[in-house]
């Protein structure tokens, strides 16, 4: 167990590297991984390793491959270090980030805009609306289930489904309410892409990643104390209302961030944190980092599926993360029943 | 480790202020609690001294995990008031009561597959980033010896029997090492061997100079450990004091509900609570 964990993250580090290499090689105007790097270090101003051969090779990379390489894994990472911290905080190897209601509510933000035309922000208005949308249902499942200035796990659960509930009755009315174009447009944006992925959807992103990652580092010890339950951990020192006000926060950050620019891409957050776990063990210290590489992995080498596995048609990405992801997950449940009687 | 440097400041945490034997620890003055709107505890006056070993008996809810909510600071006293080290609990930060006091949950499930040296190392949580945590190891592997638990300390927690669990989180409470423990019914999930090894482990914390209260429901462990007995009924202090005062067959069986007979252990004397029976 402590030498495979202590392999994991630079193992995840080199594989991240490797697929973002061929991804980037791959598509349309195929580069070979030696030029790939070549071209890298140029866009740099350093000068390593070969230029590619294909004329329109340098700028194929630096303007379309390379911001979409790394949307993918700014957002994989966010959706999958979400997912392991949700589950730490409650204790429930089963939350995911749709528990909070940030997805649902991205959804609805973004459908709302699409279906009303609005585009005061050209083409970022659907990404702001679906943030903006993603915060604003957390923040109403955070308020409606505290009382007495606590939060009960189960409640918050339970909020979290009926405010899911809700927000799908809404994206139901704005698909009904839709005119064909707009009703294509939420169809595609809810089965997510990271088609046409510029730089500064990527500089948009990578600062509320890097403070989401922060918290993450800085609430990782604490999130092991909140395994014992509530009372243990405060009888340890920490503050649990706190401590699940920050995390949910980061959460909120994270995914909705996440989401923004892509669209729902499914089940990263619930089985990259699950596969982490059986491998390195449950203590967050190791589990957040690899999660956050699991998740960049997973949903890179996804998004290199979607755009080559047929000819001239790129493949939605959350069809794809679920179409694999479900039955995965599946035969993981299965396989710990059988070892270990369950989750718990 | 000088005594100037554990009167410390760290951050925003004091560092504790060691108790000489037979100061008051924490004590409940006059203190009413209610539970959903009942009350559980009415008028409860109670002083736990450091040096001393406590046992809370009482029927199934006379109010004895409360009596732990309340004196451990999770439950706040509707009347009356609960000091710990001399000051309000509730004055005290969060982070400071993990160095003054641990609490044995009565009832603890962990819910991820943790190994059982990870479990019991949470318990030093509260000393990191002071002085003391470069005892982080040997409080540790001193808690895991103790509770006998160290022949499966790499073993996860999750496959572990009910008393190797109960062993496991004991283990983490002594290596919080604080001057208060609380334990609720620590000996609940135990065999006869290892509620012994408990309850001899809680002697000899208390003999070291901590304050050990410990819920308990064999009215014999009470009698032939503590140094007194305070016996809970309906949520009102029934007495309090030296086993063999206060385990009367009179007291017992009014709070009870149920006659018994007293005898005396022919060897050491300790009191024998037995059910009357025909």
């Amino acid at each position: 167990m402590r030498t495979r964990s202590a392999i994991l993250l630079p193992l995840l580090g080199v594989g991240l590297v490797a697929v973002a290499v061929v991804a980037a090689g791959s598509g349309q105007v195929g580069v070979p991984p030696a030029e790939v790097v070549g071209a890298f270090f140029r866009g740099l101003g350093i000068d390593l390793g070969p230029m590619p051969t294909h004329p329109q090779g340098y700028n194929a990379l630096w303007a379309v491959r390379f911001p979409r390489v790394a949307l993918a894994i700014v957002v994989g990472a966010c959706l999958a270090l979400a997912g392991a911290m949700l589950q730490g905080v409650f204790g429930n190897p089963l939350a995911e980030p749709a528990v909070v209601g940030v997805s649902s509510g991205a959804a609805v933000g973004a459908c709302a805009v699409i279906v009303a035309g609005i585009s005061v922000l050209g083409s970022w208005t659907v990404a702001v609306a679906a943030f903006v949308g993603g915060l604003a249902a957390t923040a109403v499942v955070y308020a409606l289930s505290r009382s007495d200035g606590r939060t009960e796990v189960v409640t918050l659960v339970l909020t979290g489904i009926a405010v899911n509930a809700f927000s799908f009755g809404c994206i139901a009315f704005l698909i009904f309410v839709a005119d064909p174009q707009a009703r294509e447009q939420i169809v595609f944006w809810q089965l997510g892409s990271l088609n046409g992925t510029t730089w500064p959807a990527v500089y948009a992103v990578l600062p509320l990643t890097a403070a989401g990652a922060f918290i993450a580092v800085a609430v990782a010890r604490r999130l092991d104390l909140l395994a014992l339950g509530e009372g243990p951990a405060r009888h340890l020192g920490v503050n649990v209302e706190r401590l699940r006000l920050v995390v949910v926060l980061a959460v909120a950050l994270l995914v909705a961030s996440g989401v923004a620019f892509t669209g729902i891409v499914g089940f990263v957050g619930l089985v990259v944190p699950h596969v982490v776990r059986m491998v390195a063990g449950p203590a967050h210290a190791l589990l957040l980092p690899a999660s956050a590489l699991g998740g960049a992995l997973v949903l890179l080498a996804a998004d290199l599926l979607a755009r080559t596995a047929v000819e001239n048609a790129e493949l939605p990405l959350g069809m794809l993360t679920s179409l694999v992801g479900g039955p995965f997950f599946f035969w993981l449940l299965r396989r710990t029943r059988s070892r270990q009687g369950g989750w718990a | 480790m000088s005594s100037g440097l554990l009167r410390g400041r760290f951050g925003h945490r004091a560092l504790p202020a060691a108790l000489a034997a037979g100061d008051v620890a924490v004590s409940a003055e006059d203190a009413d609690v209610a539970l959903g709107g009942r009350p559980i505890l009415r008028g409860m006056s109670l002083r736990l001294h450091a040096g001393e070993l406590l046992a809370v008996v009482g029927p199934n809810g006379a109010g004895k995990s409360t009596m732990v909510g309340l004196l451990g600071g999770d439950l706040g006293a509707d009347a009356g008031e609960v000091h710990l080290h001399g000051r309000p609990v509730r004055h005290w930060r969060t982070t400071e009561l993990a160095m003054r006091r641990a609490v044995l949950p009565q009832h603890g499930t962990v819910s991820f597959p943790f190994v059982v040296t990870q479990v019991v190392a949470m318990g030093r949580a509260p000393w990191a980033g002071t002085p003391l945590a470069v005892d982080d190891g040997s409080a540790v592997a001193e808690a895991m010896a103790a509770t006998s638990v160290t022949e499966f300390a790499d073993r996860t927690v999750t496959t572990l029997s009910g008393g190797e669990r109960a062993r496991v989180a004991l283990a983490r409470v002594l290596a919080q090492r604080t001057g208060i423990l609380l334990l609720d019914e620590p000996t609940a999930a135990l065999d006869l061997h290892h509620q012994d090894l408990v309850l001899s482990l809680a002697t000899e914390r208390a003999r070291a100079g901590c304050a050990v209260l410990v819920v308990l429901h064999d009215l014999n462990l009470a009698g032939a450990y503590a140094d007194r007995v305070a016996v809970l009924s309906g949520g009102r202090l029934a007495a309090c004091g030296p086993p063999g005062d206060v385990l009367t067959a009179d007291l017992l069986g009014s709070v009870y509900g149920r006659p018994v007979e007293i005898l005396r252990h022919p060897r050491t004397g300790a009191p024998l609570v037995l059910p009357l029976r025909d």
